[in-house]
């Protein structure tokens, strides 16, 4: 099992130096040093000689990925690549372009993104799969089928949709909570409940049926009929047969995404107000700062490596069969 | 007979397909004993467990219990609300299935299974329970219960999880235990163990059992009464002896005369002609009248009514003629292999070693030897029959032979030319001569192509015969030769019966002429009578075409039928080869012995004592040392623990690799 991990482990390193490399070329195929100086100075009243000075203070008027005029290591070493990409991996995010420090603002955006989708994914997974088990315990029944429609209507409408419509009814009609904002300490539930709710309705549609299906599947097998000739009822054949078996397929889509929790939901935040990674990303990328946009790309690439490893471990234990070598 | 334990009358049970009721069980009655086992015989799709399920009321989703009555002990079931009836379930009667590497829950240990059958029925729970579990598998006889109790499924071999399976059935302590299929997964080594196992349990505690079975050999080791299922219909209930001395209905007699056995090889097997009608298109008359060589008018138009004929033997026939005698079989004596005959397909010594890898560099740490330096050679015109219990290495064998895995070593000649680390594309040119037929044929055909493509590809590919109206000349001709209408050129395999795809499969292998054929299990899938058909057509194949068969199979009827040449693998080595003759007449290596002792054979006298073999074959990964055949061998001596025997030659053709010949 160690040896399991160390070995996965190594593995990430090469994939997340392809990550390094994939967003700084895709970054800078659309923009050029020069492109991002105009932009962050302004474009009008902006003379060569400003923006060579804007890439000398920022270390922007080395070469990319390549510089042929230093010595020895130096040609690796003295390029944009190397200066702003290839020192996150000793933890070295840099400033964004408004002169923040980049590591200490995504450390206090962690939380509020975190606040939000926690409560969130334990909330959705727990509701979908009460629902998705009851829909399989009747299933061929009238109440299997129009849960089933209810799913399909549901995953139909746009997320958008339930932001919009929970931000109205809620906060402007009935004045429950406020649309939009986040507060200090244990104050910030009036801002979370709301999108907590909406987060978990939008995510019933698409993961109940995908769960319905996994249960009915596991129904058909042969020890849900030894399970049958023993005696046991319907009920205990469901939770103690059935339900550990399908959680080994379940537990591929759902673990994969914890760890990428702290990243927050790019959409929610925006609309919500909440001061989270997520809407920290969608203002990065407005903004052309390409400090951010790297970090949290680089961040993210991390934790999802992380997912895909828990994502294993937690096979192992759910499935006695899977032994990590 | 005081009153019986199981009383089945008239029972009816139908699978709702669409608006309609398809009845798969059409009025059955029946009654089981205590102490009594009863074997439902019949082939696939004749309802025999449809019945088994029906009397659980474990039906699948679709299924339906039309009619009829089923009482236990005076109790009628058919009746009982859903809540009692699940406390007759797994308490007065058990059922243990077919699969029990799939009818055990894979995710809980061995204890929690049999303890919740404790726990439901029996109210034991903690250290009573856990004593009463101990006790339970020391009875269906697995070693170190204490260790077994926290281990999983996965890591118990398939006859060790049949007696968990076995041991979760007793633990409610039923009256009635229904066996469906219960060894038809198993090895026969191990499904002699297992029968044995379920003879005892039930003399031991007088349980009545229903055994759901389509073999014949396993009604003769064990039942004390049969019935004969066909379409959905009892046609003939009969006590063990008259059944196998004096049976009556013709469709039991036609069962008989399908099996493959010594006495009938150079002759053909019986065969039923058509086959089973489909339940939405039942004949009026006797279901099977379309099949029968009885047949009257009488029998086309009514149901003929059971008639007495002994004590307790019975029967769904109009027919009381005496039966006439089928024209005995004359035994063919095969021609004697010619001394100068040079072999078409020789093997010298081939080696498939899996590498096994561990830790953080992946480094191979072991081998896994599939296959372990075997030679064989098949003369053309031959059948060499490759024997052996599953795991021994015997479909590896046949894949490296068409090098569809690549052999670590060794090598392969075919006519003269080197298979092994023949270049690709002077390979393909080699396949024409080298085809395979494979095991499953509902897998092993492409279901989005047309039969006539299945069997042309090959043709095209290898450019045997070139242009489309010659290809389908040839498609025509054999699918003449295969016994297939014309008409199935454009239609798809799912079409078709098991086996109708396997002699579609035959014709795809033949198409490209080849001389020798690697046959992997081709009958195993199918029932008895569409065995015979297969086997017959092989034959007269071999006979018309001369082509070679490498028989890969485990059922040793079939090699008494068909082969010239056996080997016997164990362990990715061949312990014994030689004729068919000497080798299954006077047998000379222990495990040959014994396997040979454990095949039942389909009649009453004959029943040999069973060599006990204990345990199951280990794994390949980590053979025994020595001869890999000593933990389990009767006459292990020492030198066996350390030595692998050098094979010694005995009579004609026999060799035999095991210390007690020198």
């Amino acid at each position: 099992m160690l040896a399991y991990i160390v070995r996965r482990l190594l593995y990430a390193i090469p994939i997340l130096i392809g990550v390094n490399l994939l967003t700084f070329a895709l970054f800078f195929v659309v923009n050029t040093p020069d492109d991002m100086a105009r932009m962050q100075l302004g474009v009008k009243r902006v003379t060569p000689e400003a923006i060579q000075k804007w890439k000398a203070e920022r270390g922007y008027d080395k070469p990319l990925l390549w510089n042929s005029q230093a010595p020895g290591a130096g040609a690796l070493t003295d390029t944009i690549f190397f200066d702003k990409s290839a020192r996150m991996f000793v933890g070295d995010f840099g400033r964004a372009e408004d002169g923040r420090d980049i590591a200490l603002e995504i450390k206090g955006r962690m939380l509020p993104s975190l606040a939000v989708q926690l409560p969130n994914f334990i909330l959705g997974l727990f509701v979908t799969i009460i629902f998705a088990l009851t829909l399989a315990f009747f299933r061929a029944t009238a109440f299997d089928f129009w849960g089933v429609v209810l799913c399909v209507v549901m995953m139909s409408i746009s997320s958008l949709f339930y932001i919009i419509g929970g931000q109205y009814l809620v906060s402007k009609v009935w004045r429950l909570v406020p649309i939009s904002g986040f507060g200090e300490g244990l104050d910030a539930w009036r801002f979370l409940v709301l999108p907590v709710v909406v987060g978990v309705i939008s995510g019933i549609g698409s993961s109940t049926r995908l769960y319905r299906t996994i249960f009915l599947e596991e129904v058909g097998k042969d020890y849900i009929r030894t399970a049958r000739a023993k005696g046991l009822p319907e009920t205990v054949v469901f939770l103690r047969h059935l339900l550990r078996n399908a959680l080994i397929p379940i537990l591929t889509g759902v673990v994969v995404v914890i760890p990428s929790l702290f990243m927050g939901a790019l959409i929610t935040e925006s609309f919500f107000g909440i001061p989270g990674l997520g809407s920290y990303t969608i203002d990065a990328i407005k903004a052309q700062d390409f400090a951010v946009v790297r970090s949290m790309v680089f961040i993210g690439a991390v934790l999802y490596i992380i997912g895909l490893i828990l994502t294993d471990i937690s096979y192992s234990i759910a499935d006695p069969r899977i032994r990590l070598k | 007979m005081n009153s019986p334990l199981l009383r089945v009358t008239d029972l009816r049970l139908g699978f709702a397909a669409g608006r309609q009721t398809l009845l798969a069980v059409d009025g059955i009655s029946f009654e089981v004993g205590a102490g009594e086992t009863f074997a439902l015989l019949g082939e696939s799709g004749c309802g025999k467990s449809a019945t088994a399920q029906g009397i659980m009321r474990l039906l699948p989703a679709a299924g339906r219990i039309v009619g009829g009555s089923v009482e236990l002990a005076g109790r009628e079931l058919l009746s009982l609300p859903e809540a009692d009836m699940r406390s007759v379930r797994g308490a007065r009667m058990a059922m243990i299935f077919q699969e029990p590497a799939t009818s055990l829950n894979p995710v809980l240990t061995v204890g929690q299974q049999i303890g919740e059958v404790l726990a439901r029925h029996r109210h034991l729970t903690g250290e009573p329970a856990r004593q009463r579990m101990l006790e339970l598998l020391r009875q269906v006889g697995i070693a170190d219960p204490d260790r077994r109790l926290t281990e999983y499924p996965f890591q118990l071999s398939g006859g060790m999880k049949q007696r968990v399976m076995i041991a979760i059935a007793l633990a409610g302590e039923p009256d009635l235990l229904i066996a469906d299929e219960p060894t038809t997964a198993l090895d026969v080594t191990v499904q002699a163990q297992i029968l044995d196992l379920l003879v005892r349990l039930q003399t031991e505690r007088g349980m009545g059992m229903l055994l759901i079975t389509h073999d014949l050999g396993v009604v003769a080791r064990v039942a004390h009464r049969v019935g004969v299922m066909y379409a959905g219909e009892l046609v003939e209930v009969a006590p063990r002896e008259a059944f196998f001395t004096n049976p009556r209905h013709p469709y039991t007699r036609a069962l008989f005369a399908a099996l493959p056995e010594v006495s009938r090889r150079g002759g053909a097997l019986t065969t039923i002609p058509g086959q089973v009608p489909s339940l939405d298109h039942m004949p009026a008359g006797c279901r099977f009248a379309d099949r029968c060589r009885y047949v009257t008018p009488l029998s086309r138009d009514h149901s003929p009514p059971w008639r007495m004929l002994s004590d307790g033997h019975k029967v769904r026939c109009f027919y009381e003629g005496g039966m006439a005698e089928e024209a005995p079989h004359g035994e063919t004596v095969l021609p004697p292999l010619a001394a100068d005959t040079a072999p078409i397909l020789d093997v010298r010594d081939l080696k498939v070693h899996f590498p096994i890898r561990r830790g953080i560099l992946q480094r191979t740490v072991g081998h896994v030897k599939a296959v372990d330096g075997v030679s064989l050679s098949l003369s053309p015109g031959r059948t060499l029959a490759l024997v052996g219990e599953s795991g021994c290495g015997k479909t590896t064998v046949g894949k490296a032979i068409l090098q569809l895995i690549q052999p670590t070593g060794g090598q392969v000649k075919l006519n003269g030319s080197e298979l092994v680390g023949m270049p690709a594309g002077r390979l393909q040119g080699m396949r024409r001569h080298l085809q395979m037929v494979f095991q499953d044929p509902f897998a092993s055909l492409n279901p989005r192509l047309r039969v006539g493509e299945i069997i042309a590809e090959g043709m095209a590919a290898l450019g045997v015969v070139a242009g489309g109206r010659e290809r389908a000349a040839a498609v025509a001709i054999l699918l003449e030769q295969v016994g297939l209408p014309a008409e199935a050129v454009g239609r798809y395999p799912h079409e078709f019966s098991g086996g109708q795809r396997q002699r579609i499969a035959i014709a795809r292998a033949l198409a490209v002429q080849p001389e020798v054929l690697v046959c992997d299990e081709p009958t195993s899938a199918l029932d008895v009578s569409v065995q015979a058909q297969i086997l017959n057509l092989l034959k007269s194949l071999q006979e018309s075409l001369g082509v070679a068969y490498l028989f890969i199979t485990h059922n040793f009827a079939v090699v008494e039928y068909l082969a010239h040449e056996v080997a016997v693998m164990y362990l990715g080595r061949i312990v014994e080869r030689g004729s068919a003759d000497e080798v299954l007449r006077s047998p000379k290596h222990p495990y040959t012995r014994a396997l040979l002792s454990a095949v039942p054979q389909p009649r009453l006298e004959g029943q040999g004592p069973v060599i006990k073999l204990g345990g199951e074959t280990p794994s390949p990964a980590n053979p025994p040392a020595g001869c890999h055949f000593h933990p389990r061998c009767p006459n292990v001596m020492e030198v066996c623990r350390s030595v692998w025997p050098a094979s010694t030659q005995h009579g004609a053709t026999q060799t035999v690799a095991c210390h007690l010949y020198k």
